[in-house]
């Protein structure tokens, strides 16, 4: 009883459950956004990148994705954030800043993770579709594709995990996402453990889900491989 | 192979190269060693960890050396000196500090705190070591002119600080009826927002606020008498035993002219 008093002391005088719920909204809109950003950037990176394999030299795309992928894997997302934040939007639109930071970021790491997944198909594939006539376009499109997006999703879905995870760092731009309304409650009620126990178990429920929805489109996408 | 494990020992060698730097460079306290016989009995403990967050100039901050250094840090010094033990920093966020101290991995919180009535139903502090004050940094052309007047206002702050709880509306003694928050991990990132135009004030404490401006031409400090505190140093809960010996040894160093000419040092009024 002491301890369902001392749980409401915490989280509902004070309306910290609402705190909660609106960090859970803002972590989910700016993790959702990033995400497709995350995959567009991603494709079109891995695109250019595809090109140096095509022509079997690098060409201006493969360098441009190249520094790209270079530059934003070698540097930490929170000093991403706080740069794109704080010089590049200049204070302003914070979240909207916060969807960028994530979206480009991550796009660097899918950019690899697609190559990484067409690369693994079979090069007779593509020389199959060659000879039998098709166009590269069309090969790509018709017979490389829809088996590298079975290689892709597993690393896909890691990714993307990783980047709603990630998210818990939007506090240092003043953004009162999830992780930051437990950091509000702790300065608040001066109790540590509470705050950080329930943002855990909130975050898990969310991954967890993720990782039930991608497990049932993985399970969707290898029906046909059953014989 | 013979490349790779010479690679590797070379490895080796660096990373411990940087640790042993690391440990020699953090502890500038060792001066108190042949004291601390004695204390070891009475329950204070040998090293005294002091938790602080070392993003409030004059008070506490990293030094050009990469040391810990402000008032604060001077000060507990001082207050260690007098008690015969040696000092240890950990540095960590403001609002960290309170869960830490409970949590028994520091010993003293010295970090310009203000002893609220709030606070210390979680932690006891010892006697006000400093009179303290919460402004409004503003842009010059602002035409703000007191608490009352930020109102509607965007406000930035520093989490968890006096200055947080002056303008949140919900709290007992709010001076702000109605504003929009953002709260930062560092008061820097708060000024900085305010340069970029993000916030439209931001209420900070007075000395660090005058170290922002210093370094911003186009920025101002507004006072508001409603805003003064006590800063004190905070132990855990029932350890009125530091408590004691750091209030006397505080009332020594007032005494004897050091807690002067620490002030006359750091904070320059």
């Amino acid at each position: 009883m002491n301890f369902i008093n001392h749980l409401y002391n915490i989280f509902v005088d004070g309306n910290g459950y609402l705190l909660l719920l609106k960090g859970l909204g803002v972590t989910l809109k700016v993790a959702f956004f990033a995400c497709l950003l995350g995959i567009l950037l991603g494709l079109i990176a891995a695109i250019m990148k595809m090109t140096e394999v095509r022509k079997g030299r690098k060409t201006i795309f493969s360098i441009i994705a190249n520094i790209y992928i270079d530059v934003i894997r070698g540097t930490p997302t929170v000093v991403q954030l706080l740069i794109i934040y704080f010089l590049v939007f200049r204070s302003q639109a914070s979240t909207l800043a916060g969807i960028c930071t994530f979206g480009i970021n991550s796009g660097a790491y899918v950019a690899e993770i697609i190559r990484a997944g067409i690369m693994a198909v079979d090069k007779g594939q593509m020389e199959a579709g060659r000879s039998l006539g098709l166009s590269y376009g069309t090969t790509m499109k018709e017979i490389i594709i829809p088996q590298a997006i079975k290689n892709i999703l597993p690393a896909l879905g890691n990714e993307l995990i990783v980047l709603t995870k990630e998210t818990a760092i939007l506090g240092y731009v003043g953004i009162m996402d999830l992780a930051k309304a437990s950091d509000f409650i702790i300065s608040r009620k001066y109790v540590m453990f509470e705050p950080l126990i329930a943002i855990a178990i909130i975050y898990y429920i969310v991954v967890k889900l993720m990782t039930l929805a991608l497990n049932a489109f993985e399970r969707r996408l290898r029906q046909s491989d059953i014989r | 192979m013979k490349k790779l494990s010479s690679l590797l020992a070379m490895l080796l060698v660096l990373v411990f190269a940087f640790t042993g730097c690391g440990g020699s460079g953090s502890s500038d306290s060792k001066e108190a060693e042949s004291t601390t016989g004695a204390v070891a009995e009475s329950g204070i403990p040998e090293t005294l960890i002091v938790g602080t967050n070392a993003e409030f100039p004059p008070f506490e901050f990293v030094n050009d050396n990469g040391d810990y250094d402000g008032f604060d840090i001077a000060l507990m010094q001082a207050i260690c000196d007098k008690i015969g033990c040696k000092m240890e920093v950990n540095n960590m966020e403001f609002k960290s500090l309170l869960g830490a101290l409970q949590m028994d991995s520091i010993d003293v919180i010295a970090a310009g705190m203000t002893a609220t009535e709030e606070r210390k139903e979680s932690v006891d502090f010892t006697e006000s070591y400093y009179e303290a004050k919460q402004v409004i940094i503003v842009k010059k052309d602002s035409n703000v002119a007191s608490f009352a007047d930020l109102n509607d206002k965007k406000i930035g702050v520093q989490e968890g600080t006096t200055g947080d709880l002056y303008v949140t509306p919900e709290e007992d003694g709010a001076l702000v009826e109605k504003a929009e928050i953002k709260r930062f991990k560092k008061g820097v990132d708060a000024v900085m927002d305010l340069k970029n135009g993000g916030v439209d004030a931001v209420v900070i404490d007075k000395n660090p606020a005058k170290e922002f401006v210093n370094g911003n031409d186009d920025l101002m400090i507004v006072e508001d008498d409603a805003a003064i505190e006590n800063y004190a140093f905070a132990v855990a809960k029932g350890n009125t035993e530091l408590a004691e010996a750091i209030n006397n040894a505080l009332t020594e160093l007032k005494a004897d002219g050091t807690y002067d000419s620490l002030i006359k040092e750091y904070i320059n009024e």
